[in-house]
């Protein structure tokens, strides 16, 4: 698929008469000044200067999406069939402009500002002491660290998903059955596994998980008791439901493998164990990394499980960055502070994934 | 009886051992994973029909180590004596399933509309915009993908305060369109570059536009895709916890939302908890298993080119 260039051509002999085009720019210029208005006069009244009395900013909103209607009918009205085409992405682009950009930007106005929301003072500007507080927030890089470790289990999870694919990509019966089975845990709300899994399966008294460490000669099974044994019991929480993401995907790329491949293999000599090393696994490395990327991106969310199971605790172990800023919200109503955890955080991923979709290119380069 | 001429070769007798060996093997490993997979589920089922002691001993099968009582359901005012007389429980999980079902299938279906239309904008034509072309547009819609939930969560809690938009249903599918969008266009990017652009050629060589085109020709082609994609936006929105629990409160609730507010109160009544749990699960249960083929077409669809 080339990136550039129309793949479809059309010719056609759009006459737009000047009055068309003239009226075209005339709507969005309109509906842009009626958008301005209106937002000035909602200031005014926010300030007192103007007092209307309205409560909330919906007309804002209302001229603003009038605004965005008129944007995409011009488009078509000024440039015809061109302007067709721009109505295929226009809406989609205007969509996660004005639902992210929008909110980015105001976002880092919150976080340079204290803001409790509780508190009628409304926001304070209050420069970098958002910054000197997380710098010294222990349970903010305690968070930071324990995402280092919940990452790191991504590797182990791809190990059994990727294993779980050897499985179900082997001639076996009752296929059908088996992959259904294997994806239902991601049909699973996490709030619903926690509470069963987590809540009533792991129960120290009467938990069937409990017992059977019990019967296997574990005296206490308690397993938020340690903060290493809590952290370890969300990450098996959160693998159960994301491993069958992952399998299906290696799956896929398992049978887009011809088959012959590893016949020729075998022709030569090879045993499965090197038939698979010095085989599958090198055909299977762009789907690998496309897949642990994903799971990456997945895991930097992760949030549900511990918000209702352990709310971070004991003493923070189970924290990752979402549910450390969901309590931190909860406790203190705090907007700004979080705001700012939160930018950081967005900050360090995206660093993260540069760098790790840099090294991804690199490594898939010389396979082919 | 007469004796078998020709045998194996006693080199042949092992790996026939060594065959069944790797079929135990295997079957062993399906059905440990497939019990690791489907036991919760059947504990949350049996747990809803169990009475306090049966639950306090950790009874696992129903008949043989306890009775079956309703008392879960009772409690949601689901059971079969409960179910024709007024229940508030009952009311309550009612307007919980509706609003989660509103919103998902909402937003899922604005996500699978806007995506389609933005992923095949961007397999067919080129665009400029400022400086971005077709690949930066893509990856700006993309990139969308590893924003974190947190980074909006505050500063949206604050815009719907101001726009009153807190606690409604719009509110939510706002976000959840946005938050599946990048899937969606994932996806169907990825099915539209796999039909080719001959048969739009012929189409409006045939004398129909391009959106006609695209309506008639090209949408009937990609509905498996677009299927995927809704089921896939659907199992995400379903599920959605976060921005739930921060941006409702009384009006909007998702089911998730209230199963994680049964927390409190007075100690916990598992069985109740079961059965809500189960009732909030069993919909993607269902789609889980009846439309299998589709979730997994969609998930597939990225990691393969």
């Amino acid at each position: 698929m080339s990136d550039t260039g129309d793949l479809l051509h059309v010719v056609t002999n759009d006459d737009i008469s000047p009055g068309r085009q003239a009226f075209g720019k005339a709507i969005v210029w309109a509906s842009l000044a009626l958008l301005a208005a209106t937002a000035l006069v909602q200031t005014l009244d926010r300030t007192g200067a103007l007092p209307i009395g309205l409560s909330n900013w919906r007309p804002t909103l209302y001229a603003y999406v009038l605004f965005s209607i008129c944007l995409c009918w011009s488009q078509v009205l000024i440039r015809g069939e061109q302007g067709k085409r721009v109505l295929f992405v226009l809406p989609a682009a205007l969509f996660v402009i004005s639902l992210v950009v929008f909110p980015l930007i105001f976002g880092m106005m919150i976080a340079f500002s204290n803001w409790n929301l509780s508190s009628p003072d409304g926001r304070q500007f209050n420069g970098l002491d958002n910054v000197r507080q997380m710098w010294s927030d222990p349970f903010y890089w305690n968070a930071l660290g324990n995402m280092v470790w919940y990452l790191l289990a991504i590797i182990v999870e791809y190990a059994i998903a990727f294993g779980l694919a050897l499985l179900l990509n082997a001639q076996i019966r009752a296929r059908k059955f088996f992959r259904v089975a294997f994806l239902l845990p991601l049909m699973l709300s996490p709030v619903a596994v926690s509470w069963m899994v987590g809540k009533s399966m792991l129960e120290v008294r009467f938990g069937p998980i409990a017992n059977l460490a019990r019967f296997l000669g574990w005296e206490d099974p308690s397993f938020f008791s340690s903060p290493e044994l809590a952290r370890a019991t969300i990450m098996v929480l959160d693998a159960w439901t994301y491993i069958p993401f992952m399998m299906i995907m290696i799956l896929a790329g398992l049978q887009a493998i011809p088959k012959d491949v590893q016949e020729a293999a075998r022709v030569d000599g090879a045993s499965a164990w090197r038939g698979f090393w010095e085989v599958t696994f090198p055909l299977m490395l762009p789907v690998s990394i496309t897949a642990i990327l994903i799971r990456i991106i997945f895991k930097l969310k992760l949030a549900d499980i511990i918000i209702n199971l352990t709310s971070g605790g004991p003493g923070g172990a189970t924290d990752s960055v979402t549910s450390f800023i969901y309590r931190e919200y909860r406790d203190r109503s705090n907007v700004g502070y979080g705001t700012l955890l939160a930018m950081v955080y967005l900050v360090l991923i995206i660093i993260f994934m540069t760098i790790l979709m840099k090294l991804a290119d690199r490594w898939m380069r010389p396979k082919y | 009886m007469t004796d078998q001429i020709f045998h194996d070769h006693p080199n042949d007798r092992p790996a026939r051992l060594g065959w069944y060996a790797s079929r135990v093997a295997i079957y062993g490993m399906l059905l440990l994973w497939a019990a690791i997979c489907l036991f919760p589920i059947y504990w949350t089922i049996t747990t809803s029909f169990k009475a306090a002691p049966d639950v306090m001993k950790g009874t696992l099968i129903p008949w043989v180590d306890f009775t079956p009582k309703w008392l879960g359901w009772k409690s949601l005012g689901l059971s079969p004596d409960t179910i024709g007389s007024e229940s508030t429980v009952r009311q309550e999980f009612m307007v919980r399933f509706m609003n989660s079902t509103v919103i998902s299938l909402t937003s899922s279906a604005a996500a699978v509309i806007l995506g389609s239309l933005a992923a095949y904008g961007l397999s067919r034509f080129s665009y400029k915009f400022l400086w971005m072309r077709n690949p930066d547009i893509s990856f700006f819609f993309l990139s969308q993908l590893i924003l974190p939930p947190v980074v909006l969560a505050l500063p949206f809690l604050v815009l719907y305060k101001e726009l009153a938009l807190l606690d409604t249903r719009i509110g939510l599918i706002l976000l959840y369109t946005l938050s599946v969008l990048p899937i969606v266009i994932w996806i169907m990017r990825d099915q539209f570059a796999g039909i080719p652009h001959e048969l739009e050629e012929a189409a409006l060589v045939d004398g129909l536009s391009i959106w006609g085109a695209f309506l008639t020709i090209v949408l009937p082609i990609a509905l498996p895709g677009m299927v995927a994609a809704f089921i896939l936006s659907l199992v995400l929105t379903w599920n959605e916890y976060f921005f739930a629990a921060l941006l409702t409160s009384t009006h909007a609730n998702t089911l998730p939302v209230m199963v994680a507010s049964q927390t409190g109160s007075q100690g916990i009544s598992w069985w109740s908890m079961a059965a809500l749990s189960f009732a909030a699960i069993i919909p993607l249960i269902i789609i889980g298993v009846l439309l299998e083929r589709y979730i997994i077409k969609g998930m597939a669809a990225g990691a393969v080119k």
